[in-house]
């Protein structure tokens, strides 16, 4: 088990130095100079100059490749092109809500969804089996946004049970911060529940099927332990894997829910920084993505181990 | 009852299970019944054998009885089913669990696939007990557990208890389950053909455990089998079934010597004999030979040493056109390896290969690729060796298109396979699922001649049949063989299997080849020196034969078999001659004076199948 930990994490080196080098070059290779959209329409040849130096883009492109890994491995992303500030501060502004928003939505996820699933493997094709998977396929298609303004109509504006839109940091108090992360977790859950319990009751079904099931019965168990303790844990491979991949695909869903919600994280500032050209913070918000995205898969290496000891790559 | 000590157990002496005119049926628009009215009975102490081949409902029968039948599929119709005087058909479900693993046990057909894989050994068969005993703390579960893995004869019970089932082989994950079955001493034990899918020498080891735990504890147990070798082992009473009914029902030895039903006939006389015709030499060209072949698997891991396991070491053999020549061996002794190489769905570690001419041992790509038809393979498991989704006629042309012959060439050609194989042209539209498992294997072995090869090699190709359906694939081999002059490499770990087809026989072990000789003179005379195939130098001997060894093990199944005497009086006398040789493994007799049921077993044995003369009539034609 640890060795194994130590690989997957050693692994993980070559991926991110891959990752930086190829948002670096993705960048630089794109039409249109940075310089001048810093400099504005009327700038003059000399300031443009300038402005080139002292952002080092007159250097030889490999060079300013080293000096931004560099800078890199020293925690620094940069300064933003249009507001000046560091790259490092902006996100990290903006980084609560987002994170706050996809845990929510997780944790909303896995309780809800994986009961779901388990629920309708029990007896497949049966009411409550039907039931489930209805709401599955709506789930899957009714857009976020679709349910977003649904739910901020029924429950903001016609029954005020919760704010319209915003976002209260935790540290103003932990009751409003949950409170207005609701809706938003509501919403953005909806596709995640529907693809997490239909592989759930299909992967429970699977081995429901299995003698061992069998065996857990002959040995006189509950039909509750049958199904939690020896097809749930069996199931969880699949399981797992396809929260991985929408936790993963939940960073980059977030910036609808973001705005509709009106909530300053992530997925608006991506929107912001790409209207505005602005390179450093670009670089910055993919790389952390990447990073995000490579840890997720760590994790999720490591969970499959966990729950079946047979996995070792 | 044959069995005449029926002490202990039950004070008023009613059996442990009697099942009464218990029906099966499907559920739904049909409800056609699948077991009909069954009726038999097991007492304390004694082992009833339910036999019949696939689909004659024994299965189903055992399973209504621990209540596990799918109730979305099958459903007890009629009849009851008494444990201990308590119908559990009636019974709640609450009550139902509560009575599995205490009062009633089963252990499955596949080990392999019987136990969670996920879970620890130790933490299933101690789950037994927390659903069971709950008033017993930690440790003492603990020790009953390591107490129940060493009376089951499991090796450092430390180390398996904290094993996952993956690590463990067949035969012990077995014991695991058997374990599971008895550690809370139920007084019915119901096994489910429990040896038949583990290689000759675990069974025997299984069989004698379950008949060990059975006298320490007075164990009832229905056993289902279709294997007359294990009816003759452990039986003291038979029940023979047929699609979904009692046939016959009487002892063992009536059974077995004296059936009076002709289906009953019908299985005991297919179970082969272990003695080969004698055939005449092969003088044919040689189509197939391997020199000195080497199979080794490395394993390589991170901060971890690296590890060599040889597979198949310095393996030599001829094989002629028109041959069928037997690779035997148990379990891990590289035969499906040395398969594998011959075909190159494995390279070999070193050696050559040579078909017809051409050592294929190092071929790549595009000329490997054109030596592919040249030897074919048939698979064990015919269930899963054709593509559900192709109908059959695609899975045999396949082959044919991929050398370039024309769709309609094809469907010609795989028409004229069909009647070649024993089935009609017009079955190519279906789908593999509409076959039964002996059409299957027809179909595989049709698959596999399309392209006419000059070797065909068949890898357990008839291990996963029914003894009479496996009668009639091997008669199809032989068949073909004559026909066709295709030479055979006929993988198996059954000798009765091999005897039957086989004109030279190959004994592996332990990667290595240990006899190779004429099929009459590897089986009956095993011991003798063996003739090394194609140079003087003889393989690496062993003490004693490994063969004796295999042979020890498999002759009691084909014991009990009617002998022939128009045919073969000398195999009756060299079969009790050998018997002679090493019978008889004695038990010490019971504490209180009662004689071991061994020992009462091995003088019934003495008594009938050589001597009396009553049985050396031919029972039917």
């Amino acid at each position: 088990m640890f060795p194994y930990v130590i690989k997957r994490v050693l692994a993980t080196i070559p991926v991110m130095t891959m990752v930086a080098v190829v948002v670096f070059a993705m960048l630089r290779l794109t039409p249109g100079d940075p310089a001048a959209i810093l400099a504005g329409d009327d700038a003059s040849g000399a300031q443009l100059e300038q402005i080139r130096r002292t952002m080092g883009l007159d250097q030889p492109i490999l060079t300013q490749l080293f000096v931004w890994l560099k800078q890199l491995l020293q925690g620094d992303l940069g300064v933003s092109l249009i507001s000046g500030t560091p790259v490092v501060s902006m996100i990290g502004s903006r980084v609560a809500p987002t994170i706050s928003l996809a845990l929510a939505t997780i944790v909303l996820t896995i309780i809800v969804a994986v009961p779901m699933g388990v629920v309708a493997a029990r007896r497949p094709g049966k009411l409550l089996d039907r039931t489930v998977m209805t709401f599955s396929v709506m789930g899957f298609s009714i857009p976020t946004f679709v349910i977003g303004y649904l739910l901020i109509y029924l429950l903001s504006l016609k029954l005020g049970w919760f704010p319209v839109q915003g976002y209260s940091p935790i540290e103003k108090g932990i009751g409003p911060f949950l409170h207005r992360l609701v809706l938003p977790t509501i919403a953005l859950s909806g596709i995640y529940v529907a693809l997490v319990a239909r592989i759930t009751r299909s992967s429970v079904i699977d081995v429901m099927g299995e003698d061992y099931i069998r065996t857990a019965r002959a040995k006189g168990a509950r039909e509750s332990t049958v199904l939690l303790r020896h097809a749930l844990r069996n199931a969880a491979v699949p399981i797992v894997t396809v929260i991985g991949i929408g936790v993963a695909s939940l960073i980059t869903g977030v910036v609808v829910t973001e705005s509709v919600f009106n909530l300053p994280g992530l997925g608006r500032l991506v929107v912001e920084a790409v209207l505005a050209r602005d390179y450093p913070v670009i670089q910055g918000l993919i790389l952390l993505f990447s990073f995000t995205y490579v840890l997720i898969n760590l994790t999720v290496d490591i969970l499959y181990t966990v729950f079946d000891p047979r996995i070792r790559y | 009852m044959t069995n005449p000590k029926k002490d202990g157990g039950n004070a008023n002496g009613q059996p442990v299970l009697d099942v009464r005119n218990l029906d099966v049926s499907l559920v739904g628009a049909g409800q056609t019944r699948v077991v009909r009215d069954v009726s038999l009975t097991v007492n304390p102490g004694e082992t009833v054998c339910v036999v019949g081949e696939s689909g004659s409902g024994k299965s189903v029968t055992a399973f209504s009885i621990m209540g596990l039948l799918s109730s979305e599929a099958l459903r007890c119709t009629s009849g009851s089913i008494l444990l201990q005087g308590e119908n559990v058909l009636e019974a709640s479900a609450e009550r139902l669990r509560d009575l599995r693993a205490t009062t009633m046990a089963m252990v499955f057909q596949e080990p392999m696939t019987a136990l969670n894989p996920v879970e620890t050994v130790g933490d299933q068969i101690d789950e037994v007990l927390r659903i069971h005993r709950k008033e017993l703390g930690k440790r003492e579960r603990r020790q009953r557990v390591m107490a129940m893995l060493e009376s089951v004869h499991l090796p450092d019970p430390e180390r398996i208890y904290n094993s996952y089932p993956n690590q463990l082989s067949g035969g012990q994950r077995q014991r695991v389950v058997i374990c599971i079955a008895l550690i809370l001493e139920p007084k019915l034990l119901i096994a489910d053909e429990p040896t038949t899918a583990l290689d000759v020498t675990t069974q025997r080891q299984i069989l004698l455990l379950i008949r060990e735990l059975q006298e320490k504890h007075n164990t009832a147990v229905l056993f289902i089998t279709h294997d007359f070798g294990v009816v003759a082992d452990i039986a003291d009473r038979v029940v023979v079934m047929n699609r979904g009914e009692v046939v016959e029902m009487g002892p063992r030895d009536q059974i077995l010597a004296e059936p009076a039903e002709d289906y009953t006939r019908m299985l005991v006389s297919s179970v082969p004999s272990l003695v080969p015709d004698t055939r005449a030499e092969n003088r044919n060209e040689i189509v197939l030979s391997v020199k000195e072949l080497g199979k080794t698997y490395s394993e390589k891991g991170f901060l971890k040493r690296r590890r060599d396991v040889a597979a198949a070491v310095d393996i030599n053999l001829t094989l002629r056109r028109g041959e069928i020549l037997g690779v035997v061996g148990e379990s891990g002794s590289g035969k499906s390896t040395l398969a594998r190489c011959v075909v190159r769905l494995q390279d070999p570690t070193s050696g050559e290969v040579v078909i017809c001419g051409e050592n294929i041992a190092a071929l790549r790509g595009q000329t490997l690729q054109a030596m592919r038809k040249r030897v074919q393979m048939v698979f064990q498991d015919p269930y899963r060796s054709l593509n559900p989704r192709l109908t059959v006629g695609d899975s045999i042309t396949e082959g044919l298109t991929n050398f370039g012959v024309s769709r309609d060439a094809a469907l010609a050609r795989a028409r004229e396979l069909m009647t070649l194989v024993g089935l009609s042209p017009d079955v190519l539209q279906r789908f593999p699922h509409q076959f039964s498992g002996g059409q299957r294997q027809r179909l595989c072995i049709a698959r596999a001649l399309a392209l006419e090869p000059d070797v065909l090699v068949a890898d357990e190709a008839v291990s996963a049949l029914d003894v009479s359906v496996q009668a009639q694939v091997l008669a199809l081999l032989d068949d073909i063989r004559e026909k066709t002059g295709v030479g055979v490499l006929f993988i198996t770990h059954d000798l009765r299997v091999a005897a039957q087809i086989c004109d030279t026989i190959m004994v592996m072990q332990n990667g290595r080849m240990v006899e190779f000789g004429a099929a009459a003179d590897v089986l009956t005379a095993p011991v003798r020196p063996t003739r090394a195939p194609c140079s003087t130098q003889r393989p690496a001997a062993i003490g004693t034969s490994s063969i004796s060894a295999l042979y020890e093990r498999q002759r009691y199944a084909a014991d009990f078999r009617h002998p022939h005497p128009q045919r073969d009086d000398h195999r009756r006398h060299r079969r009790r001659a050998l018997r002679r040789g090493h019978r008889h493994r004695r038990r010490p007799h019971h504490a209180d004076g009662r004689p071991s049921r061994c020992q009462g077993r091995a003088r019934d044995r003495r008594q009938w199948p050589g001597g009396s003369a009553r049985l050396h009539r031919r029972p039917y034609a």
